[in-house]
């Protein structure tokens, strides 16, 4: 068979961005969704917009996808305007979307077989079963499959024709923990052959884990990128000092939270009841992002 | 094993389209429901008409389930065009299979010949069910010369086509597949008297005659009635025969027209939020 012969070709650092989006704009009857947003994507990275429900992350994945359409922005995924790419660019994506968009009459690997026909060269089905863990439900009709189940079907057919770059729009949500594990090693696998991703989600500990650098998206803007462990860097470097006094407890906010000790000490000629020094955790610093008034103001 | 780092042109719109119609057929026979109504249909009215009026004779000295048989063949290819298609590309859009096949870049007439496939052996089935009945059952008599045959051949093709055009057109009306699905079945009802399914045609009024000569089921009504009445009822007909050529010419008319504009209308997806 000729089709097993392709393979996507390993990006390069001399390539184009895979995204890149400016002043993207987008509103649904007067209420502004996406309000100026900018993202770029670089070949084979990983790429996590976060945000909370109804932040635009959807939106703008979906216009990326040249599904929807926008108001405003210059756009380009794969050197093209998704607004007018033709089939030979569909080609080169695969999205994962929030439904499996396959009839619940069929069992999962006729499902799989009959998407095959679209592709020149699609991954084999017996490949896609094992590598979503769905291989024993392969005779199962979609339609008596659980939420995660769907979500495995739905992520099997997004990545079934080898492409370029793969958007996973809320790939996990309704997995079990061993589910999401599983499908993690299969973000890393398709990494691993040079695929660009970029997923959505609002699990910070799946951006952590799988993306090379976050976009924190709130009020359809991006508000913060970067690397995971350096996401909100203004915002860690202040730190809470807390301790009991009187029975009450006092906090201080600070940079300096050495200072604020050593005063505290020099004052405090006994033990300090309940002393905590705390930086903010990835999640912390996303509360405060996305303006949450769950988190600290 | 050689990589190539070329990636191969998508598979064309017509293997496309065989892999639908392939996939209708399959899920169409899991539906028990569907297959039972599309082929029962027919035969039971039929039955109901055939029973009732079946000592009626119509102008031209037609008995009326000869006359009938025509009308029912004609509205069974509209069932299984007309109204099943416009209803279930509505439900498989609300369900968001429509979604999938949109971001898999699939060629819009790629699946509108997947629907026409599923339409065209549907209603060889339906047909080959109910010409037995009406003919065991009630005496009418089946065509004796080939050329009859022919004109059942090509009318109940282009008929087929046409009613499923139309279903795809009017399956991109604004509206959720339930209010669709209602409208579309009450349309088909009101079509089917003005048409001439249950009544002789020529004794409508005139501007009923009219609106229904807009749409394709006057015309298969018609083309069967050339079919399966004998030469001298052509005499009945409205225009004094059986308007073969401008029979075929709405129907292809509708056909061409109708999968130019639905290739360009047509909405993978519900109205935007």
């Amino acid at each position: 068979m000729t089709t097993t012969e392709w393979a996507p070709p390993a990006p390069t650092t001399a390539d184009a961005p895979a995204v890149v989006v400016r002043g993207l704009a987008k509103s649904y009857g007067g209420r502004a969704v996406l309000d100026g947003l900018d993202l770029e994507v670089v070949r084979g990275e990983c790429f996590a917009l976060l945000g909370p429900n109804g932040a635009g992350k959807t939106t703008t994945i979906e216009v990326l996808e040249g599904v929807r359409s926008r108001d405003a922005g210059e756009v380009r995924v794969l050197d093209a305007d998704p607004a007018t790419a033709g089939r030979p660019w569909r080609a080169r994506i695969g999205v994962v979307s929030q439904g499996e968009g396959a009839a619940q009459a069929l069992t999962v690997r006729e499902a799989l077989d009959h998407f095959a026909a679209y592709h020149a060269g699609p991954r084999p089905t017996a490949e896609l079963l094992a590598a979503v863990g769905l291989e024993e439900k392969a005779g199962t009709r979609v339609g008596r499959l659980s939420g995660g189940q769907r979500r495995r079907l739905a992520v099997a057919l997004g990545v079934q024709g080898r492409p370029e770059l793969v958007f996973l729009d809320e790939p996990t949500t309704g997995m079990d923990p061993v589910a999401r594990r599983q499908f993690w090693e299969l973000v890393r696998g398709l990494r691993a052959e040079g695929t660009t991703v970029l997923l959505t989600t609002h699990y910070l500990d799946e951006a952590a884990e799988l993306a090379d650098r976050v976009g924190v998206i709130a009020d359809g803007r991006l508000v913060e990128v970067g690397p995971p462990a350096e996401l909100g860097a203004q915002l860690r470097r202040v730190a809470t000092v807390s301790w009991l006094e009187g029975g009450a407890r006092r906090s201080v906010r600070t940079e300096a939270p050495g200072a604020v000790l050593r005063d505290l000490l020099a004052t405090t000629p006994h033990e300090v009841p309940g002393l905590t020094v705390t930086r903010p955790g990835l999640e912390d610093v996303y509360l405060q992002l996305v303006g949450t008034p769950g988190g600290e103001q | 094993m050689t990589t190539t780092l070329v990636r191969p042109a998508p598979p064309s719109a017509a293997r496309v389209a065989l892999a639908r119609t392939r996939l209708e057929l399959r899920l169409f026979a899991r539906e028990r429901q569907q297959v039972v109504f599309s082929f029962a249909y027919p035969i039971v009215m039929m039955v109901v008409f055939g029973s009732v009026l079946g000592g009626d004779v119509l102008p031209g000295g037609v008995p009326f389930p000869q006359y009938f048989l025509a009308g029912i063949a004609a509205t069974g290819i509209m069932l299984t065009s007309f109204q099943s298609i416009a209803t279930s590309i509505a439900a498989e859009r609300e369900a968001g299979q429509l979604e999938r096949l949109q971001v898999l870049g699939t060629p819009p007439v790629a699946y509108f010949a997947g629907k026409a496939g599923l339409v065209l052996v549907t209603a060889a089935v339906q047909l080959a069910l109910l010409l037995p009945v009406a003919h065991w059952g009630y005496d009418v008599p089946l065509p004796a010369a080939a050329a009859d045959w022919a004109t059942f051949g090509w009318v109940a093709v282009l008929g087929s086509l046409a009613g499923t055009v139309l279903g795809i057109a009017v399956a991109g009306l604004p509206g959720s597949a339930q209010s669709l699905t209602t409208g579309v079945t009450a349309f088909a009802v009101v079509l089917q008297f003005f048409s001439g399914v249950f009544f002789a045609f020529p004794e409508l009024p005139g501007w009923m005659q009219q609106v229904a000569a807009v749409f394709p089921l006057k015309w298969l009504t018609q083309g069967m009635r050339s079919a399966f009445l004998p030469d001298e009822a052509a005499a009945f007909e409205v225009a004094g025969g059986w308007e073969h050529g401008r029979t075929a010419l709405v129907l292809v008319a509708w056909v061409i027209i109708g999968v130019v504009v639905c290739t360009r209308t047509f909405r993978w997806r519900s109205a935007e939020r």
